[in-house]
Parts: structure tokens; sequence; C-alpha cells
């Protein structure tokens, strides 16, 4: 018997032959993160004058392909944050994984101190960026909502270099370009965040929902809305686009088999 | 001939079950003058009686600002302190700059905890011969812990430790009712007469030797925060005087600082700790 600790777990020699080493390698080239693979599209997210709605659509790409048309990319935190992924789906499986890691780590302090949406967004924002300085990125761009320490919304991004950012409304990838212009119409800055309400808040998400599904070709009409207030989080995964209208398709030309 | 074979190192228990060394950190405590602290529903207090080793130097410092809202008074080794403080500063600005909160109280408490700990179970190190008390706001409000050298750290309402600390203890349980629900000069005024209890005849509090470190909120139930801040010389005399004010005993409090210093305080005759 061979007591190697090399050859720990593997099959006896002697009873099944030489195993092959090649496949043991490890002297090859430890490759970083050149590009995403499986993706989602965007996030958006608007702060209303009670906390924050954010939606995102349960598609993962692969490539151009629609994949996975099941994948939540909204996850709560401690029951009083919530946090939206855009970009690898891998990377956010481990985010996802690290953040259940952390609130249980945090939920063991004897006196119940929960880390705040804001803490979460700088705690996030840190772990990008330090993986970017190791030239491995999670290739993300997140957005962090809830309540601040004083009980405000508070709707924050960060993204694959560790950049972060703030606005009453914010949104990521094709969002950026196709929902904030909608989002900015209702709150353009912090005050007008107290003049709306969340069930306009909640149809203005909706709104940008349908337009991103319109006009971004690796959307879903699919998606998860979550409504994050000091009462808790409301997250619904399976909401549907209703409503849809494409009639202004028709005089969309110059693309596809179109010949005329 | 007979000497106590089990008091060497910080490893070995003594037959009764006991860990010399560790009990002998703790008196290194017990040398260190007075500090008191207390908590209201509102705010954390210390107070502290300073000494100068003779009297051409200056007075050693016993309240230190770890953070904006933490605190620490400390009584015996004062370079064991500084350790300690040091280290809290630090996770205190770590926990800052990766989370953007204030370190909870707890939280730093039981760090310091666990490291002082370490040192009564490891061959060749030795307990920190320092006692503490941490005080602090945090989200859950106004605290004070009591830390002692075997590692063991408790959250306290009012605690004395150091020389002569019983004195000062007996007035804080006598009294223990009416902290809560002090304001803050009442509460600092509450640490100045239990620091008065400990000191022994000829001897006063002073503007030279007595330290106020305070921290709080601005109002009750809102986030506003004092930050804490360490009141010496000329800030504590309005207190020193309200103080004098409120004795019958209309003694003339001599300006003489610690004329026979430190020794007297410190020696091993007084009745301390029981």
């Amino acid at each position: 018997m061979d007591h190697r600790p090399q050859a720990w777990g593997r099959p006896r020699d002697d009873v099944y032959g030489a195993y092959d080493a090649s496949y043991m390698q490890t002297n090859g080239p430890n490759q970083h993160t050149q590009s995403p693979v499986v993706t989602g599209t965007s996030v958006v997210a608007i702060k209303f004058k009670d906390g924050v709605v954010m939606a995102a659509d349960n598609l993962a790409s692969y490539g151009s392909l629609a994949r996975f048309t099941d994948v939540k990319r909204i996850r709560t935190f401690a029951d009083t944050s919530i946090v939206g992924f855009g970009g690898d789906v891998s990377d956010m499986q481990y985010l996802d994984r690290h953040l259940t890691e952390l609130s249980i780590d945090e939920a063991y302090q004897q006196t119940a101190h929960t880390l705040n949406a804001r803490s979460l967004h700088k705690y996030l924002s840190k772990l990008l960026y330090h993986r970017r300085s190791k030239f491995d990125p999670l290739w993300n761009h997140l957005l962090v909502a809830g309540l601040d320490e004083e009980g405000k919304p508070f709707l924050a991004a960060a993204d694959l270099l560790g950049t972060t950012f703030s606005s009453p409304s914010l949104a990521t990838g094709f969002g950026s370009m196709l929902a904030q212009p909608i989002m900015r119409r209702y709150v353009p800055d912090e005050e007008s965040v107290a003049n709306l309400t969340r069930d306009k808040a909640v149809e203005v998400v909706r709104e940008c929902m349908k337009v991103l599904f319109y006009r971004d070709a690796r959307s879903l009409d699919s998606y998860s809305l979550a409504v994050v207030t000091k009462d808790g989080i409301e997250l619904s995964e399976n909401e549907k686009l209703e409503k849809q209208s494409w009639a202004f398709a028709d005089r969309i030309k110059g693309y596809g088999t179109q010949t005329v | 001939m007979f000497r106590n074979n089990y008091d060497n190192d910080s490893v070995t228990f003594s037959p009764q079950g006991r860990i010399f060394q560790v009990e002998y950190a703790a008196e290194a405590v017990k040398q260190g003058s007075v500090v008191v602290g207390l908590v209201s529903k509102t705010h954390a207090v210390l107070v502290a009686i300073k000494r100068n080793a003779e009297e051409l130097s200056s007075y050693q410092k016993k309240l230190f600002a770890v953070d904006e809202h933490v605190g620490l008074a400390i009584a015996g080794l004062t370079s064991d302190a500084r350790v300690l403080s040091n280290f809290m500063k630090q996770q205190c600005l770590s926990q800052r700059l990766t989370y953007d909160r204030a370190m909870p109280l707890e939280t730093l408490v039981s760090l310091i905890g666990d490291k002082a700990q370490l040192n009564t179970q490891h061959y060749g190190k030795r307990p920190y011969g320092v006692g503490l008390l941490v005080a602090g706001v945090d989200e859950t409000g106004p605290h004070l812990f009591e830390f002692q050298p075997s590692g063991m750290t408790q959250e306290m309402l009012a605690c004395a430790i150091g020389a002569r600390s019983q004195m000062a203890r007996t007035y804080l349980e006598k009294n223990l009712d009416k902290f809560a629900a002090c304001g803050r000069e009442e509460l600092i005024l509450h640490g100045l007469r239990a620091l008065k209890e400990t000191l022994v005849q000829e001897r006063f509090l002073t503007v030279e030797n007595t330290s106020v470190g305070v921290v709080g909120l601005k109002e009750p139930g809102k986030k506003g925060l004092e930050f804490f801040k360490v009141h010496d010389g000329a800030e504590v005399k309005d207190w020193i005087n309200s103080l004098t004010n409120d004795t019958e005993v209309a003694e003339e409090p001599t300006e003489e600082p610690a004329a026979e210093g430190s020794a007297a305080e410190g020696s091993d005759s007084m009745q301390v700790d029981p």
C-alpha cells in the first residue's frame, strides 16, 4: 500500500494500474478572468420616499444565446438590504456565497449589529477593488439598496474596478443608457425623492423593464422586483412584463433579414 | 525551602486549579490609580485620578480616545495599556475603512479579550498587567465594559478598578438606580463623587490630578454623537468646584498636589479589593 500523501484519494496502482499523472499537472499558467462568460444584463433601481425599488430580469445569457431563463439576480442581505448583480453569473454566485457567509458571521455577534446597506456597499466595493488589484476581477456591476444608519433610503453602485457611484436612480449595463433617462425624469435630484411614492416608483421601474425588453437583445420578459423599506424586503422573483406593445417595431428598419 | 513552583509561567495550573501568573497580573491592576466608569441612557463617562511619579514630573495619562465613539481608562501598567489601545485604534480604523461604520463596542472588547486570553495559554508569554474600562456609544446606545488581564470582559452599568477602588464601587452600588436617568453633568458628578471616596485623608481632587472622559448621544434616541473627549486641567475646574460645594464639610481643599507621591497609594499594606 502506498501511503505517500500524493497518493491519497487516488486509485491504487496495484489494483488499477499506473495512474496517468498528466491529469494532475498544476504547472500550467494560472489564468485570471479575461472576460465574462455567462452574463446577466441590466439592473435598475430607484429611490422613493420610504425606500428603494430594484429590478433585474431572470436571464443568464451565454454570449448572445439566452441560455438560462430562470436565474435570480437580486438577493437579500440580513433582511435589511438588497444587492442586484449585473455581469458574470459565476462571479455573482461566488459573491452570493461570500455574502451568505458574511451574514452568518455577522449574526454570530451576541448583540444583533447587522451591517446596513451603506456598510454592505462599502464592503463590496473594497472586495471588488481588491480583486481588480490582483488582476483577477470579479466581473460584476452591483447595485446595493436599503436604508442607511439614519433610516434614509440608500442606493449605490460598485463595478468590477471598485468604482462607486451613488444617485437617486441607478442602472447597470444597457439600463444606464435606456432606463436612467426615464428614471431621472422622476427623481432628477435627492430632494425629489421625498415626493415619489412607492406605487409610482414601482410603476416607473416596471416601465423601465419593458423598455429594456423592447430594446436590449439580451433581456427577458420575466424579472425579479424587490422593494426595500424600513419594514423589510418584498422580493418577488417571477414578475412578467404586461401590456407589451410591439407596434413601434414596424417602423424599425435596417436590421436582420429585412429586404425593404 | 518551599517555594511556590506553580507561578513560573502562565500555562501551569497549581494543584488548587489556579494560574498564579494571571492572579499576579490582576494585582498589577490594583497597583494602578483608580478609574471609575458609569453609563446612563444617553452617556458613558470615565473619570480617573492621575499620578505623578515625582513632584517635578507631569501626570501620567489615564484616559485615551480610541475612536470618535470609544474611549478607555487604564489601571495598571501603562505601557501594556498602550499596546492594547493602539490595537483597538487600528481595529476601529479598519472597521471604518471596510464597512464605513463605527466599531460595535462588544465586538471591539471581545477582540482584546481574545488577545489577552492567548497570553494566559502560551508558554513564554505573560498576561497584560492592565485593567481597562472601555466606554463608548454604538448603534445600540452607550456601553461600559470592564476588561481584566485574564481576558475576561464584562458589560457593566458602573465600575471602578485600581487602588482602593472598593470605596468607589460601594458608592456606585449605593447610587446605581439613579445613573440610568442621569444627564451628562449629573453623571460626571456621580463619577467624581465615586472617585473622591477612594481618596486617602489630606488628598483631594484637583485640576492637576483629575481626568474626565465623556461620550454620548447629543439627543436621546437620535443618532447624533458627542464624540469621546478627555477633559483635563482647567476644563474640569467647574466640576470639581461643584463637587466641593455639595459637601457639607467646609473643608478647604488645599492645593497640594500629592506631596508624598504615588508610593503610599499603591502600597501593599492598603486595603484594596478583598
